[in-house]
């Protein structure tokens, strides 16, 4: 029996504890169990069941019958404060105030009174935060939830591509597999505005990753004032960038150059950005969740889009062709890469009507982990 | 003339527009109390100009930080300071999230507040590593911030960034899921407060991320997204409840939808009963989202480890190589502590720098890794044995031969002798 109170006490002896110091430092995140509403508190760690009363909504039952509700609403991540106080109000009136996020930056508001359900969900299409984005496993249901995503143009500075302009332009487009549950399985979308993917673009069914396709140009007075030669030459995975001691630069061997701008993070001398030459690939078939299928890597299936502000079409309409692609012949409960390795790869470009080039076959050969026998996932036997 | 036309195109659409939060809050800011220009305003002109120009217009940050932390804060400038004053700094600071993300609407207004006075009053809920981001403000701003985020009356710490611990997560767990194999809230407390010196002061090769998942689900994305996965498991068998199971029957095709779908094939379905040969089930969770009123993980529960979970910068993307099959997780998790502390001391010592522990031990052998970590190799390490016979040999484990006296003549040290690393 976990004693929440007993820990909230603990804590609170933490911090006044590190309070006595001369400057109140690292007493890290304020203890969860501030936050957790009296039905939860109550029943941690003793919830029995899920049912999902309709997309969006999700009834979560306890061993002793009480029940909570979580209504879940879009957000585009980027939140003002001014909405998020609007969250406030609605968390007032209806949760007691109570509310959370979620891994996929939605919004969730956590009811104990069923009859306050269709009055927030009124409330939040309102204020234009429509609610959605859950799947039912049991009916084998699923909508699409929403895309994790990075900074792009709104903080970045090394993005290939934006981030939320991109997003904004797919979600438009795929709204309604967010607001019905239509999709015969999971379908997890991420975009990464650079190869860095803080968005979770590796291992995602379908994803957007932003790439440069030119070298950097050497600003050789931006390597004098701003870097290190040794970490410049060192940070390159394929050996294409050379020292120039005695002119205090370096030099790229831009043949080698295979465009991860990992030169550019270490040093602001190396730009490589390229208006019109950088742009999208599209990846997929990747997962990361243990149920069925071992977790995959994705794989790129388009080499390149251009940029294409403010709404990115062809990149929207390659995202919308796979995923209706897939959606239409898929079983129930097959995610993209069990149905692409059912059909097999040559059937899924037939299938989307995607081209397959050259680009699409692996010539990083720098480090072949695919390839090792590690076990990379927590399917195994006792 | 609107002077945003691009970016008034992503205000149309139904799903909720990032640029409909940034006008939102250029407008309402005007009116509020704050030592700070309309910072959302100039937010807008830049990101219009990088819409027309197809390329950020964001420079390298540089160093930004507020006393006693090295890390938590990204320092970032515009390359168009001139023309738009408003973001000539746009500096984030990372605020350490509760587990789970739960919040209160107090909580949360006392934030709004001082964001509001302090900063662009633009956030991100939340960002790629779990923090809450607040996005954009002014280097003189920054100690003010941090200084009454602390002196809140639940008081709000900053989190991670660089070459460091960065902040944890963990999914929603024993709070609300029925699935959580271990306490993923208070795990991700204890282990986020016991290791404060590492998250706040960047002193590792590079970052190091861990994410604690409840069950093989995974929702926070650990196997992908962290250099050191905690994901929920059992030993026992799955919990079957006969007569829900039968009730579910009524609803779906039992056999189609489950038992054919299990990758092992450990189940059976004769209409009336289901059966699970639990010696074979490598716990995937498909039976049991299917039917969690009827299936339920077992009772003994605790978690498995995974290490190296990385994205592709640099040397390819990595998901988490299994490492430590079961591990208990009960608190104070000294054991998982313990062998956290471990692995930082050797890929400290020896990772290169920007190089993730997975690379660090790729390059230099799992095996090596197992054996600081004091882990015994078992089959459960490998998707299937090696398929070249290039194996390293010990010393100890060579027939002390009249070839290996030679060596010894010689002087030429066998691996694994003393004076060899290590």
């Amino acid at each position: 029996m976990v004693d929440l109170d007993q820990r909230l006490n603990d804590w609170k002896e933490f911090i006044a504890k590190r309070k006595e110091k001369d400057y109140f430092s690292d007493f890290g995140p304020p203890h969860y169990a501030n936050f957790l509403p009296p039905v939860i508190k109550k029943n941690y760690g003793k919830w029995k069941y899920h049912e999902i009363l309709k997309c969006g909504v999700l009834k979560h039952v306890a061993e002793n019958g009480d029940a909570i509700y979580s209504v879940r609403a879009a957000s585009p991540r980027l939140l003002s404060i001014y909405t998020l106080r609007e969250f406030c109000d609605l968390a007032d009136k209806y949760c007691d105030g109570f509310l959370r996020f979620t891994s996929r930056n939605n919004v969730e508001f956590l009811i104990t009174d069923e009859s306050n359900i269709d009055p927030l969900i009124n409330d939040l299409k309102a204020m234009g935060f429509p609610v959605g984005g859950t799947h039912d496993a049991t009916a084998g249901k699923y909508a699409l939830s929403n895309m994790v995503h990075t900074q792009g143009w709104v903080h970045c500075h090394t993005p290939a591509i934006d981030a939320s302009g991109i997003v904004k332009a797919v979600m438009d487009e795929l709204f309604e597999y967010f607001e019905e549950m239509k999709l015969p399985a999971l379908c997890r979308l991420a975009l990464a505005c650079c190869a860095n993917m803080c968005g979770a673009v590796h291992a995602s069914d379908i994803s957007i990753v932003g790439i440069h396709r030119t070298p950097p140009l050497v600003d050789d007075d931006g390597v004098r004032r701003m870097c290190e030669l040794p970490t410049t030459v060192a940070s390159c995975p394929n050996a294409a960038i050379k020292a120039k001691p005695k002119e205090k630069t370096v030099e790229v061997n831009v043949e080698k150059c295979m465009f991860c701008g990992n030169c550019y993070t270490m040093c602001p001398g190396m730009p490589l950005f390229d208006p019109e030459n950088d742009g999208a690939a599209i990846m997929v078939g990747g997962k990361l969740s243990n149920a069925r299928h071992l977790p995959t890597l994705s794989k790129v299936v388009v080499p390149w889009i251009p940029n294409e502000p403010p709404r990115w079409p062809g990149v929207v309409d390659v995202v919308k062709k796979i995923l209706e692609t897939w959606a239409s012949e898929a079983r129930k409960h097959e995610r993209l890469i069990e149905w692409a390795e059912r059909i097999g790869w040559e059937k899924f470009f037939e299938k989307t009507g995607l081209e397959f080039t050259q680009h699409l076959i692996d010539d990083y050969r720098v480090t072949p982990y695919q390839y090792t026998s590690y076990r990379a996932t927590t399917q195994f036997r006792w | 003339m609107s002077e945003t036309p691009l970016l008034d195109e992503l205000e149309k659409g139904p799903f909720p527009s990032f640029v409909k939060e940034i006008k939102k809050t250029a407008e309402l800011h005007e009116k509020a109390e704050k030592e700070v220009p309309v910072m959302a305003k100039g937010v807008l002109k830049q990101v219009e100009t990088s819409f027309r120009d197809k390329i950020t217009h964001w420079k390298h940050g540089g160093i930004v930080a507020v006393r006693g932390y090295g890390g938590g804060v990204i320092g970032r400038y515009s390359d168009l300071a001139e023309e738009i004053p408003e973001v000539a700094h746009f500096h984030t600071v990372r605020v350490n999230q509760p587990s789970g993300w739960f919040y209160t609407s107090k909580a949360l207004r006392e934030i709004c507040d001082i964001w509001e006075r302090r900063g662009s009053g633009l956030t991100n809920f939340h960002g790629s590593t779990g923090d809450m981001v607040l996005l954009g403000t002014f280097t003189e701003q920054l100690q003010p911030l941090r200084d009454e985020l602390a002196e809140l009356d639940t008081p709000f710490d900053i989190g991670g960034s660089g070459g460091d611990f960065r902040t944890p997560s963990c999914c929603v767990g024993p709070a609300r899921c029925e699935f959580a194999c271990y306490d993923t809230l208070e795990a991700c407390y204890q282990i986020t407060t016991e290791f404060q010196n590492e998250l706040h002061r960047p002193m590792f090769p590079y970052k190091f991320k861990i994410k604690f998942a409840g069950c093989p689900n995974d929702c926070v994305a650990s196997i992908a997204r962290s250099d050191f996965a905690v994901i929920g498991t059992w030993k026992d068998d799955i919990k079957i409840d006969s007569a829900a199971v039968k009730e579910y029957a009524g609803q779906i095709d039992i056999q189609a939808e489950v038992v054919d779908l299990c990758p092992t094939g450990c189940m059976s379905w004769d209409g009336s009963t289901l059966s699970i040969d639990n010696a074979n089930c490598v716990r995937c969770m498909h039976c049991i989202n299917k039917m969690p009123k009827a299936l339920a993980p077992g009772d003994e529960r605790g978690a498995t480890i995974l290490i190296g979970g990385k994205a592709p910068m640099l040397e390819g993307a990595i998901l988490g190589w299994l490492f430590v099959p079961f591990m208990e997780m009960e608190p104070p998790y000294d054991e998982i502590k313990d062998m956290v502390a471990e692995l930082w001391e050797w890929w400290d010592e020896y990772g290169k720098f920007r190089e993730r522990i997975g690379e660090t031990i790729w390059r230099l052998g799992m095996s090596e890794a197992l054996r600081v970590a004091g882990v015994d190799a078992v089959p459960q390490h490998v998707q299937e044995p090696r398929n070249n016979p290039f194996m390293y040999f010990a010393k100890d484990e060579l027939v002390h031969s009249d070839i290996v006296k030679e060596f010894e003549k010689r002087g030429l040290k066998l691996k694994g002798e003393a004076g060899e690393e290590d």
